[in-house]
C-alpha cells in the first residue's frame, strides 16, 4: 500500500503581519512551519503505516528549495519518501495551477492508494487545493475527515460537520482532507532526524512531471490576489450601567434600533 | 557555527517537546509530589532523548554530542529536573556500559535503559569520598563465581527509582585507584537497600538517596570491564557527564534570562518599565553576554567530541563557566523580579534553586579548575 501526503511549508501566521502600505505579507524573520492540518494528514498516514508495516508513506510538496527543511521534518516523523516539485515555472500559482502541478507530481509518483491533504493551509485558508487535486486525478474526495477506518479497497470515514458528522464509505484510491480533530501529530525523534538526513529528497521540475510552463504557475492562474489588508479594529463596545432591569431594557432597545430583533 | 541544519531540527524537536509537555501545571505538580510523571518519560523515550549518542544497534539514536547538548539545553530551559532524566541514560547510566560493557552486558542493560524501559543509577560517591573518589571504602571480595560487596554509596541520583546500579568498589585495597572495579548490581538483590530520599534544595522530582550494600553477592558476569579498571571507567564517564551539566546550565540560564527580560518589560515603577532603568538594562546586557560566552564554550566542547579531538579541557571549562554563570544569571533574574522572585509562583524561584547544584555535582567548580590548571601546568 502506498500513501501520499500533500504538505505545504507556510509562514507561522501567529507571527505574520500584513504590510499596511503594500498590502502584502511581511515574511521577513517569520519562521516557516509545516502547515498544521498537514501534520494531522501525515499523522493519519503514519498511523496506517503503524498498523500495516508494509505501507509506504510519501510526502509531496510544491515550493522553493528551502521546503526541503520541512520535508526532512516529515521524514523525521516517519515518512519513507519525500518529493519536492520545484521550478521557477511553478511560481506565482493560485490554487488552480497549484493543483495541476501537484496532480502531475502524484501521477509521476504513481500507484498511490490513499492521498491525504490538510483541510487548508493557514497562509491562504482556501481549502481548495485538496479537492482540486482529486478532481484532476479523477478520484473521489472526502473533506474534513475526523476519523478513518480502512477496509479492503475502501475507507470508512467520518466527515466533520458543524453540529455532528457524516459517515462516508469511499473506494480507494481516494483523497481525504484532514482536520485537526483527526489525531495528535507525533513528535519527530532524534534518530528519525538522523535518518531523515541520510535519505534523498527527489526534486522534480516541470520537465520531470511532464508539464508545459504555460500550464503552470502564474501563466495558468485565473485568479490573482488584488490586495490584502488588515481589517481596521472594531470600535470599543458600549458598557451599559444601572440596575438589571434598566440594563436589559436598554439592551433590548439597542437591539431593536439595529433591527436585530 | 558549530551546527548543521540537522542539529537545528533536533533543537526544534526538543523545544516543541519542552514547551508542549512541560507545562507549568505539570512542573508545579512535580515539585509538590516530588515525583516525575512516567507518561512524560515514555514520551521522551519515544522522541529518542534517552540514547542520543548511543549507536542504533543498541537501541539508541545514532546522533552526536551536539544533538545531546541541544536536547539538554532546550529541556533544561523549561525544567531543570526534566533534563536530569535526559542526561542520566545518556551519560552516567549509559556511559559505563558503552565504555566497558561486553556485547551481552550492552544488550542486557544499555538497550532497555536507552529505550526508557529500565533505569540505571551511577554509584561512585561515598560519605567519605566525594571529589576524592579514589578514597572510597566500598569493597568487593571475590568468592568463587561471585563478588561480595559491602559499603555505602551516597547522593546517588535516581537510586530509589533504579532497576540496576553501576557500583564502583575496591577489589584490591592496596592499589588505590587501580584497585577499583565496576559492577552492575541488581537493586533487588538481597543485601541492597536505599536510604531515605534526600530533602533537596532544588531539582525536586528526581529522588536521590544512599545505597547500602550489605554482603551483596554479585555474579562475576556483572563485573563491568576488567578488575582494577573501574576508576578509569568512572572518570571517562564523568568526562562526558560534564558536557551534560554544562548544557543543562546554559538551558536554565536561558530560561532565567527569558523570564527576566519578560518581567523587565512588563513591570512598571516610577511611571516607566523597569527595563528603561539603566541599572536593570545593564544587568540584562551582562547576563546575555555571559550566557553567549558560555554557550560557545559548551558548543565547542561538543564539536571537539564529535570531531574526535581532545575535549577534556574544553568540557571542564564549559562545565565550570556555564554552571557558575548560570547561578549568577538566575540570581540576577530573581533580583530583577524583586519580591516576586522570592515567591514560588514565579519560575525564577525554582530556577534559582535548581541550578545551585550545577557547580557541585559531576565535579565541583574547584575540581574543574584542577583539571584545567593541571592540563596547562603539566611539567
Amino acid at each position: 500500500m502506498k500513501i501520499l501526503v500533500c504538505v505545504k511549508q507556510v509562514p507561522d501566521t501567529n507571527e505574520v503581519k500584513i504590510d499596511p502600505v503594500k498590502g502584502t505579507l511581511i515574511r521577513d524573520g517569520v519562521p516557516s512551519i509545516l502547515n498544521p492540518d498537514d501534520a494531522n494528514a501525515l499523522e493519519a498516514a503514519l498511523q496506517i503505516k503503524d498498523q500495516n508495516p508494509d505501507a509506504v508513506v510519501a510526502v509531496l510538496t510544491m515550493g522553493p528549495p528551502q521546503a526541503t527543511y520541512m520535508l526532512r521534518e516529515c521524514l523525521a516523523m516517519g515518512a519513507d519518501e519525500a518529493y519536492l516539485l520545484s521550478d521557477r515555472a511553478f511560481g506565482g500559482a493560485d490554487t488552480c495551477a497549484t493543483s495541476t502541478t501537484i496532480a502531475a507530481g502524484i501521477r509521476k509518483v504513481g500507484d498511490v492508494d490513499i492521498i491525504f491533504a490538510g483541510r487548508q493551509a493557514i497562509d491562504g485558508d482556501t481549502a481548495q487545493v485538496g479537492p482540486q487535486v482529486a478532481q484532476r486525478l479523477g478520484v473521489p474526495v472526502v473533506t474534513y475527515v475526523q476519523d478513518i477506518k480502512l477496509e479492503d479497497g475502501k475507507a470508512v470515514v467520518q466527515r466533520q460537520l458543524e453540529d455532528g458528522y457524516e459517515v462516508i464509505e469511499v473506494q480507494t484510491p481516494c483523497l481525504l482532507t484532514a482536520v485537526k480533530e483527526l489525531n495528535e501529530p507525533r513528535y519527530m525523534s532524534v534518530g528519525g532526524i538522523v535518518e531523515a538526513y541520510q535519505k534523498e529528497i527527489t526534486v522534480w521540475d516541470h520537465h520531470a512531471v511532464g508539464l508545459d510552463p504555460k500550464d503552470c504557475g502564474l501563466n495558468a492562474s485565473p485568479t490573482q490576489v488584488f490586495r490584502s489588508f488588515t481589517p481596521p479594529p472594531k470600535g470599543k463596545g458600549e458598557m451599559l450601567s444601572g440596575s438589571v432591569q434598566e440594563m436589559s431594557a436598554a439592551l433590548v432597545g439597542k437591539l431593536k434600533e439595529k433591527h436585530y430583533i | 557555527m558549530y551546527f548543521t541544519e540537522q542539529h537545528e531540527l533536533v533543537r526544534k524537536l526538543a523545544r516543541e517537546f519542552a514547551e508542549k509537555e512541560l507545562t507549568k501545571e505539570i512542573l508545579d505538580q512535580v515539585e509538590e509530589s516530588e515525583t516525575f510523571p512516567e507518561e512524560i518519560l515514555d514520551k521522551m523515550a519515544k522522541a529518542g532523548f534517552f540514547g542520543i549518542k548511543v549507536p542504533k544497534e543498541y537501541g539508541g539514536q545514532g546522533a552526536d554530542a551536539r544533538s545531546y547538548v541541544l536536547v539538554m539545553e532546550e529541556i533544561a530551559r523549561v525544567s531543570g529536573v526534566a533534563s536530569i532524566y535526559v542526561s542520566s541514560p545518556n551519560s552516567l547510566s549509559g556511559g559505563p556500559f558503552l565504555l566497558s560493557g561486553t556485547e551481552e552486558q550492552k544488550a542486557k542493560y544499555l538497550t532497555p535503559v536507552v529505550k526508557g524501559e529500565k533505569k540505571v543509577c551511577f554509584a561512585l560517591t561515598e560519605p567519605g569520598a566525594g571529589s576524592d573518589a579514589g578514597g572510597m571504602a566500598t569493597t568487593a571480595v571475590k568468592d568463587g563465581d561471585y563478588y561480595i560487596l559491602n559499603g555505602r554509596k551516597t547522593f546517588i541520583t535516581m537510586a530509589p527509582l533504579a532497576d540496576w546500579a553501576v557500583v564502583y568498589a575496591k577489589t584490591d585495597m592496596t592499589k588505590g585507584t587501580k584497585g577499583i572495579s565496576a559492577f552492575v548490581v541488581d537493586m533487588k538483590l538481597p543485601g541492597v537497600s536505599c536510604g531515605k530520599p534526600e530533602n533537596k534544595m532544588g531539582v525536586v522530582g528526581c529522588a536521590t538517596s544512599d545505597i547500602i550494600l550489605d554482603n551483596v553477592r554479585v555474579h562475576k558476569s556483572d563485573l563491568l570491564g576488567e578488575e582494577g579498571k573501574g576508576f578509569i571507567n568512572a572518570m571517562k564517564t564523568l568526562d562526558t557527564g560534564r558536557l551534560g551539566v554544562a548544557a543543562q546550565s546554559i538551558g536554565v540560564a536561558q530560561g532565567a534570562l527569558d523570564e527576566a527580560i519578560r518581567y523587565a518589560k512588563e513591570r512598571k515603577q516610577f511611571g516607566r518599565r523597569i527595563a528603561d532603568f539603566q541599572a536593570i538594562s545593564f544587568m540584562i546586557a551582562d547576563m546575555a553576554t555571559k550566557l553567549e560566552a558560555a554557550k560557545n564554550l559548551v558548543y565547542k566542547a561538543a564539536y571537539l567530541m564529535d570531531t574526535h579531538q581532545d575535549a577534556s579541557m574544553a568540557a571542564s571549562m564549559a562545565k565550570y563557566y556555564a554552571s557558575e554563570i548560570c547561578n549568577e544569571i538566575a540570581g540576577k533574574a530573581v533580583q530583577i523580579h524583586g519580591g516576586y522572585g522570592f515567591i514560588k509562583d514565579y519560575k525564577v524561584e525554582r530556577m534559582y534553586r535548581d541550578c545551585r547544584v550545577f557547580t557541585i555535582y559531576e565535579g565541583t567548580s574547584q575540581v574543574q579548575q584542577m583539571v584545567i590548571a593541571g592540563k596547562l601546568l603539566k611539567k
